[in-house]
């Protein structure tokens, strides 16, 4: 076992580095804008990463730091610009599921166009519905099997990506639906549905408190036919242990334990980037926050700003854990969650904090404070709210199933 | 490369001292604190773990394997059984730390070897001082040059004084910047007079009164060279930060074990969400502020001076260690409350970590 240590490798040093420059130089100039054009296309940087940024990045390479490197990318592209980051063509939640749940020649079909000379492509997931958020298990898309395909029925809201996905050529959104209502989780199923299937109609974008350079979008499935073998996982519906042993719903699951140390990732980029704010307008005002001040001798401003920092670290490195167990394929369900839980709060805090301390001109849209505050609320509600991670996280510390704790 | 895994020999090691803090510490933390005295025999036995023998150099008998990280992890169990007893084991690293750290060789040879042999001799450092906005950096009791002696004057408080023990690490301010001396138990002028909080009971503490106390100019903590006061705190920051995710942890486990078996309305009260949620907040907090533990120390492991992280670690600790404690005594409700229940004694301990500096090292 390597120690423990909290030194990157030399390869993860470089990606962050990386992936700094390129926020820097290309996400925040147009941060602004695109936060005030909402819906529309931000070309500068969606052509920019497609022709150039995603050629010559350094790969994501294992054994090594592997998801924290990932997770360190995520949080300087946030730290850049969380909006626009989601609006980035690349898989998405939609490429995590294909990867985790997916066939070798699913993930051929799906994968390659990203990895491709085309124009720009996304992928999403489709799961929230009108009557369904937090309570997956309570779809009411449906998937029917008529002859050798899925007709899809339903409506998906609050899709992440979804005006990309759902348009532009080869991309693909993963539609949660039930094959079976009555029979609960185990009759919900992953679908791959291409961009342009017919069928699959783009409804509206939703106007947002923040991230607003991210395509939210609503979907409407109305016969909407994709082959069979467009299903991710086992087409099995299981009734007597609901999803055990089903990549169905559980594999759809088990991309959160993926896809969460990310969302703390991206969390804490926009955190970092509200508090580097703060300590960057106090420098410049030779403000200088103690380290060894004694308690009655500290300000209010250093108490918080420690508290911040503190806060934001630690945020960090349950993050960090999370990627680290799933670098080394440990059960990491747990971790992730507390990861989750503590970074969408933490910056949600911290940004409302940072707006606070810096006056009129923190909420003014002079500076992009006010924007990191909308951007980081949003943290503590998608990829499971604050609530339900607590509830993973009380489920599996008091060891309590799902129907004992609910 | 990041990561979040003891080694095997650290793994061992932290084994070793749960057990032991399951099977001699929390079985006489109750009584020790009640009694208002340290559990002596958890404490001798505790010294046979060599723990801090361990980390002192080997041509002194130690181990020569001194290391912040482990320092940590070793703490956190520790308190887990208990804070006093824990505070207690770890005491003689008080005056041996900083003699290792900035000692000169003279120091050395007459403050080590004492630590490495079959007795448990205990240590005590003087910082803290008992005055309103006392600033540990920066403090009040003057030490002055006179001849070959230097001559100490001023107060200090929350003194660890264990039997056994004979001298005492006392830092005074010489000339606008803070030094440490070696002084003898027994130096005329110096009286100690004993402390009663509300937390650490088992562990006695003194107020000491140093009164034109004169020690030879040898007793000057790195002679010439003299010491370095922050690093001293760092180390002791890191120390407290551990010790207090061994309290929250305890009190966590304590509650969630309660809240596992109390029914109310029909069910297991960790069936309901206000229990439950308050419970995964608990172990989310004391998770983080582990983590923010072990980097600090790692930075110290590193060479790093680390005051920003151990202060940041130290930080979270006084504010989730209480939350936690507090909370704990809550899901308990009136069996928190009572002395029959650890939860009041983790509350009790949790709060002083408001005020503790440099009551351990790593």
């Amino acid at each position: 076992m390597p120690p423990i240590s909290f030194e990157p490798t030399e390869a993860a040093r470089a990606a962050r580095d990386h992936f700094h420059r390129m926020a820097s130089e290309r996400m925040r100039p147009v941060s602004r804008k695109y936060d005030e054009l909402e819906h529309e296309l931000p070309r500068e940087w969606v052509d920019w990463y497609w022709n150039v940024g995603r050629r010559g990045g350094p790969l994501v390479q294992g054994p090594g730091d592997g998801m924290v490197q990932v997770c360190m990318q995520a949080e300087e592209l946030c730290w850049g610009d969380a909006g626009l980051y989601l609006r980035t063509p690349f898989a998405g939640l939609g490429g995590s599921a294909v990867a985790a749940a997916g066939t070798k020649e699913q993930k051929q079909r799906f994968l390659s166009v990203f990895q491709g000379d085309g124009p720009p492509a996304w992928g999403a997931m489709a799961i929230t519905e009108p009557g369904a958020g937090s309570d997956s298990a309570a779809i009411e898309t449906t998937a029917v099997l008529d002859g050798d395909e899925w007709v899809l029925n339903g409506t998906k809201i609050f899709c992440t990506g979804g005006e990309g996905a759902a348009s532009a050529p080869g991309g693909f959104v993963v539609v949660w639906a039930t094959v079976d209502k009555s029979a609960g989780r185990g009759g919900i199923k992953a679908f791959v549905v291409p961009a342009g299937t017919p069928g699959m109609t783009l409804v509206g974008l939703e106007k947002k408190l923040g991230i607003r350079a991210s395509d939210t979008a609503t979907l409407r499935f109305e016969g909407c036919r994709v082959p069979r073998a467009n299903l991710l996982g086992s087409a099995e519906v299981r009734r007597d242990s609901p999803g055990a042993g089903d990549k169905g719903f559980k594999g759809a699951m088990a991309t959160f334990d993926a896809s969460r140390p990310i969302v703390a990732a991206m969390a804490v980029g926009v955190g970092r980037a509200a508090l580097e704010c703060l300590q960057e307008e106090l420098a410049r005002e030779g403000v200088t926050v103690r380290y060894d001040a004694p308690p009655v001798q500290q300000t209010a401003l250093e108490r918080d700003v420690l508290q911040m920092e503190a806060e934001l670290q630690a945020a960090r490195l349950l993050t960090w854990r999370a990627a680290a167990m799933m670098s080394r394929g440990r059960p990491n369900n747990l971790e992730a969650s507390m990861a989750k839980a503590k970074a969408g709060l933490a910056v949600t805090k911290i940004t409302q904090k940072a707006v606070e301390w810096l006056g009129p001109r923190g909420y003014s849209k002079q500076l992009l404070v006010e924007k990191w505050m909308r951007d980081a609320k949003i943290n503590d509600i998608y990829e499971g709210t604050q609530q339900i991670n607590l509830l993973i996280v009380a489920r599996r510390i008091l060891d309590y199933s799902s129907s004992m704790l609910r | 490369m990041i990561d979040f895994e003891p080694t095997e020999e650290q793994a061992l090691v932290v084994a070793t001292v749960r057990q032991f803090a399951a099977n001699e510490i929390r079985p006489r933390a109750r009584a020790a604190d009640e009694a208002k005295a340290p559990a002596r025999e958890a404490v001798a036995a505790a010294h046979a773990l060599g723990l801090i023998a361990n980390a002192l150099p080997s041509r002194f008998g130690g181990g020569g394997e001194r290391s912040a990280v482990l320092g940590a992890l070793v703490a956190e169990e520790l308190a887990w059984g208990d804070l006093a007893c824990a505070l207690a084991i770890l005491s003689p690293a008080l005056i041996a730390f900083p003699v290792a750290d900035f000692g000169s060789a003279a120091q050395q040879a007459a403050w080590l070897p004492r630590h490495t042999g079959d007795a448990f001799v205990p240590g005590a450092l003087a910082l803290l001082e008992p005055a309103f906005g006392a600033d540990p950096f920066r403090p009040r009791t003057q030490a002055k040059r006179d001849g070959a002696h230097y001559v100490l004057d001023g107060r200090k408080c929350m003194v660890p004084w264990l039997d056994g023990g004979d001298g005492v690490l006392v830092f005074a301010d010489e000339g606008g910047r803070p030094q440490g001396f070696l002084v003898p138990r027994d130096a005329d002028g110096l009286t100690a007079a004993p402390e009663s909080y509300m937390g650490i009971q088992a562990l006695p503490t003194v107020e000491l009164a140093l009164a034109g106390v004169r020690v030879p100019a040898e007793a000057r903590l790195g002679g010439e060279r003299g010491s370095d006061l922050a690093r001293v705190i760092a180390r002791g920051r890191v120390a407290l930060a551990a010790l207090g995710v061994g309290v929250a942890r305890a009190a966590f486990e304590v509650a969630r074990d309660y809240a596992k078996e109390r029914e109310a309305f029909g069910t297991k009260i960790g069936q309901k969400q206000a229990i439950a949620f308050l419970l995964a907040q608990m172990a989310i907090e004391i998770d983080g502020a582990r983590l923010l533990t072990w980097e600090a120390a790692w930075h110290l492991d590193q060479g790093a001076d680390a005051l920003r992280e151990a202060t940041l670690a130290l930080d979270q600790v006084r504010r989730i260690g209480l939350e936690v404690s507090d909370g704990a005594v809550q899901v308990l409700g009136g069996h928190g409350y009572i002395r029959e229940y650890l939860p009041e004694l983790h509350l009790r301990n949790a709060r002083g970590f408001a005020s503790f500096e440099a009551l351990a090292l790593v």
